[in-house]
């Protein structure tokens, strides 16, 4: 194995796609903070509300979002070894998961919304809705920027930006999974 | 198609989303407090992974690993933090 000295260190994607993604990944600091400040004031009320929460929705998207990244890893690997018919249908295997994950977002909302449990409710659902809605809005913007990606890995021959291009796009796709990988013992588990 | 390492790290990542579940949900004998500190180190641990081996910062210029290290350590710790103090 390569040592870290021997090793071609190099940036995946544009440096422009790191300084959004690690301001994006602040920005959820500062909600996971948010979420801790409030919750501390009435902890009582948070564990409480946790428990209407169906941990396998959560559970289940984790696992969804983890497969996600893994079909987009070897997409990036597809493009590089010049595998052509390969990396378009990893991509779209990808967002089947991430529409999938959509679609179980849909019913535990609507699952929440019929149970009166909204962000109206108290400050526990107020902050649910939020940052998994904002989770949402991320993964949403994903699924449009994985579109992008399979027109560009259908093309024959990639220049040296469009694989960029493809790298930084993957990477975003990771931060929504990263994300999630946080909010979901946050929101569903710590009590 | 993965790679032996990103296979493992992958598999790694699977098992400690169910060993979080059970944990977080059935608390598996030990206590909410241990259970959700338990839940909050493997989150970051997931994340670490992911970072270095999918996002592939592992083989990153040092400063945009050492941001993304640092962002691990410093955000696990508010979180961690803010948990036991609140």
């Amino acid at each position: 194995m390569a040592t870290d000295a021997a090793r071609v260190r190099r940036t995946p994607g544009e440096a422009g796609t790191w300084v959004f993604i690690f301001g994006d990944m602040t920005v959820f600091a500062v909600l996971f903070a948010t979420y801790l400040y409030y919750r501390a004031e009435d902890p009582a009320l948070f564990a409480s509300s946790q428990q209407e929460l169906n941990q396998t929705f959560g559970a289940v998207n984790t696992l969804l979002l983890l497969l996600s990244s893994l079909l987009v890893v070897a997409a990036v690997r597809a493009v590089r070894d010049h595998r052509g018919v390969a990396a378009p249908r990893l991509i779209a295997g990808a967002m089947a998961c991430g529409l999938a994950f959509s679609g179980l977002k849909v019913v535990e909302y609507g699952e929440k919304i019929s149970h009166d449990q909204t962000p109206a409710t108290d400050d526990f659902f107020l902050y649910y809705f939020v940052l998994t809605g904002m989770h949402w809005f991320h993964l949403l913007i994903g699924l449009a920027v994985l579109t992008a990606l399979i027109v560009i890995t259908r093309k024959p021959n990639l220049t040296a930006r469009q694989v960029s291009f493809v790298e930084g796009g993957a990477c975003f796709w990771h931060m929504v999974d990263l994300l999630w990988i946080v909010l979901f013992p946050l929101l569903y588990f710590v009590r | 198609m993965f790679g032996l390492r990103v296979s493992l790290v992958w598999g790694v990542l699977v098992l400690a989303t169910i060993v979080s579940w059970v944990f977080g949900s059935a608390h598996a004998g030990v206590g909410y407090r241990t259970a959700s500190v338990l839940v909050i180190v493997v989150a970051f641990v997931k994340i670490r992974l992911v970072g270095l081996h999918f996002m592939e910062l592992r083989d990153a210029p040092l400063a945009l690993r050492g941001i993304f290290e640092g962002y691990c350590l410093v955000v696990g710790s508010l979180v961690l933090g803010m948990y036991l103090s609140g």
